[in-house]
């Protein structure tokens, strides 16, 4: 019986088969590092006397702790800035390349490697970072690990691992218009549950995700973590290979055949067979949005906010209570209706030029809403550069959004991108926990595309809905 | 890492499924550089509530957490595991963690044992009805016991093992240091090095300033 491809990637990174119930010991082409889960690592391995061995296998970027503003002045808060020093200090003190504040190369980890052709097809990539799952849309293996793995992984350039089981995800058909990679992955996860991939490696899979652009699959790659599961990963194809080549890192030459030779056999075998299926028609997704406090509690954006009530499940039944709680909604509310105050349009989920693209295209000659707030983050300092050369930057100010540096800003509530308390956001990032954009703050997770026409209109929207706005105001569509 | 073979410990019922760990530990609390100071930190946001369950002075000094399941969820964050300890837990007891938290937490020696959520329920009433109660968590038997309720946990045995010896995993791994060298040498000459750093041509980052 043939293998799947995680299998594939296993195998072809087995340094050594654990005996006796120990874990199989796999080697990590490539450790990517930012502020803040690596200061521990790199102090244990000064404790123990060790070394980083593969420096050249390593690479560190600064972006959790980072403000998107003034990034020219010292960091104005003092442990932040002690973080972002410590960084500095590590990577000198053990050869680590870095790409600092202000560097064109600076930005969201997961935004950085593959631009510079740093993931490829046919890899192990880890970071101290659960969203490592993105590099997966390369045909890699790529999960996150915690401080004591970085540490690990920087002394031995491997990691003890158990395998882990495989699932296929099948998104048959096509995408209708108006949704995008990131209502795939809600509709995912909606389906699976936030604990439903645990244990597993997921493969996307069918002609919706075989016709994304490569920073689509990403998308969902990124948000696999978000179902539980440790990686999510897709096979490489011809638009993978267009993607990789010409970068900074790709292969030139002789090397670039080799190279494209052996990616072409990264796929499933026809006679595999996955641990579990599960199977999703594009032709039904809408836009989507969440409605609650995990990434799991999400609808289509026709959808009204649920009823707890009308849930079976005893479990879910009282978290929705605690979410709707939280989020200040009451049940039989239609999304559509719930005012925004701040739209985020940016992160390692849709924090690339084509999400930058996507966005303006809908907010051109449109006005923004007078009491909600548009905060565009590039995922990285050269998809900014990018998005100013296209011109992308002046539609964003013109319509009165504030255009910042790159940074994973108000994805998470650590740097000074936060949501104040009770505040309501509709954000393209990846999670809704409470308090995840700042305390008190309620998050909706939602595409790019949703983010831009909710912008417009100041409630939860989509491009569709803006057909009456245009009308109103007299815009031309 | 201090070896563990038993704890006995007071219970803590925290009667909530998909503990993430933005409530473990908010990132605004992830800026420090050390692996300790975090046990302020620990469900900062709930512990502003006075009902939360380790504002209850029964419950304040305890160290086995029985939780609901899906625990751990989210970020990749290891200071959820160094708070928890902090804090003074040694075991977190629930049906299912997520896959990185029960990884940092072997690595940790906090003590993540699988229970049945059936057997989660009779724990958590156990607790309830005696706020303040006891529990022993064998890791020897692979048992958690409080008072006449026995029940049994799953635990990777490998980690079991190490948790038992107290081992380091690198030290382990290093062991075996000539097949990663060996690997070293078959791999292919295209997959990329960071170093000599390649980029695109530098350009300058104009900094944004805030909004007028």
């Amino acid at each position: 019986m043939g293998t799947t491809l995680a299998e594939k990637l296993w195998a072809s990174h087995l340094v050594r088969k654990g005996e006796g119930g120990a874990p199989d010991l796999i080697y990590i082409d490539l450790h990517m590092c930012h502020e803040v889960t690596s200061p521990q690592a790199f102090e244990g391995l000064r404790l123990a006397g060790r070394q980083v061995r593969r420096p050249d296998l390593t690479i560190a970027t600064e972006d959790h702790n980072t403000p998107t503003l003034d990034i020219d002045k010292p960091i104005a808060d003092l442990t932040s800035r002690t973080q972002i020093d410590t960084l500095r200090n590590n990577a000198k003190e053990f050869g680590i390349r870095l790409h600092s504040l202000g560097d064109a190369d600076q930005g969201v980890v997961h935004v950085v490697g593959p631009q510079l052709g740093l993931t490829m097809p046919g890899m192990t990539v880890v970071c101290g970072d659960s969203h490592t799952s993105t590099h997966g849309a390369f045909g890699a293996l790529a999960f996150g690990i915690g401080t004591s793995e970085v540490e690990h992984v920087l002394a031995t350039q491997t990691l003890p691992l158990k395998p882990f089981k495989t699932m296929a995800i099948n998104v048959n058909g096509e995408l209708p218009e108006g949704t995008t990679a990131k209502d795939i992955i809600l509709a995912v996860i909606a389906k699976i549950g936030t604990g439903g991939g645990q244990g597993y490696v997921l493969e996307y899979r069918g002609d919706a995700i075989k016709s994304l652009s490569m920073e689509a699959r990403m998308t969902v790659c990124n948000m696999s973590i978000e179902a539980g599961a440790r990686a999510g990963l897709i096979a490489p194809d011809q638009t993978t290979f267009d993607y990789v080549q010409g970068r900074p890192h790709a292969p030139e030459g002789a090397d670039w055949d080799e190279a494209v030779d052996y990616w072409k056999t990264l796929v499933t075998d026809e006679d595999a067979a996955f641990d579990t299926e599960v199977n999703l028609e594009a032709a039904d997704l809408e836009p989507f949005v969440t409605w609650g406090t995990n990434p799991g509690q999400g609808l289509p954006l026709s959808a009204n906010v649920p009823n707890p009530d009308e849930i079976a499940d005893a479990d879910q039944r009282e978290a929705a209570e605690n979410a709707l709680k939280y989020m200040g909604l009451t049940p039989g509310q239609p999304l559509r209706s719930l005012e925004i105050d701040t739209v985020f349009l940016g992160s390692c989920t849709n924090g690339r030029i084509e999400d930058l693209r996507a966005a303006a295209e809908i907010i051109q000659g449109r006005t923004k809403a007078p009491n909600t707030r548009f905060l565009v983050v590039p995922g990285s300092a050269r998809v900014r550069l990018q998005a100013e050369a296209e011109g992308l930057d002046k539609v964003f100010i013109d319509f009165g959004a504030e255009w910042r540096n790159a940074g994973c800003s108000m994805c998470l509530g650590m740097n000074p991108d936060q949501l104040k308390p009770q505040e309501r956001s509709a954000s393209t990032s990846n999670r809704n926990f409470e308090g995840r954009q700042g305390k008190g703050g309620r998050t909706h997770l939602v595409s790019p595309l949703v983010a831009a026409a909710t912008a417009v209109r100041g409630t939860l929207s989509s491009p569709a809905d803006l057909a009456d706005v245009d009308v109103l105001v007299g815009a031309d569509a | 890492m201090e070896k563990f073979t038993t704890h006995t410990g007071i219970g803590v019922p925290l009667r909530r499924s998909n503990v993430d760990t933005d409530q473990i530990i908010p990132a605004v609390y992830l800026k420090r550089v050390t692996k300790t100071g975090f046990d302020d930190a620990l469900f900062a946001a709930w512990r502003g509530d006075e009902s939360f369950i380790l504002n209850q002075p029964a419950y304040k000094a305890g160290s086995v957490l029985v939780a609901g399941p899906d625990f751990g969820t989210g970020s990749s964050r290891e200071h959820a595991v160094w708070a928890l300890k902090d804090y003074g837990f040694r075991v977190v007891i629930a049906s299912r963690f997520a896959d990185i938290f029960r990884g940092n937490s072997g690595k940790q020696g906090l003590l993540a044992a699988v229970v049945e959520q059936s057997d989660i329920e009779l724990l958590w009433k156990a607790l309830e009805a005696e706020p303040g109660k006891e529990i022993t968590v064998s890791l020897e038997d692979r048992t958690v016991t409080c008072g006449d309720i026995t029940v049994p946990f799953e635990i990777d045995d490998y980690v079991r093992w190490r948790l038992m010896e107290g081992l380091d995993d690198i030290g382990l791994t290093l062991q075996n240091e000539e097949d990663i060298t060996a690997f070293e040498a078959t791999r292919s000459a295209w997959r990329p090095k960071t170093l000599p750093a390649k980029t695109e041509p530098k350009q300058e980052v104009v900094a944004a300033r805030p909004a007028q």
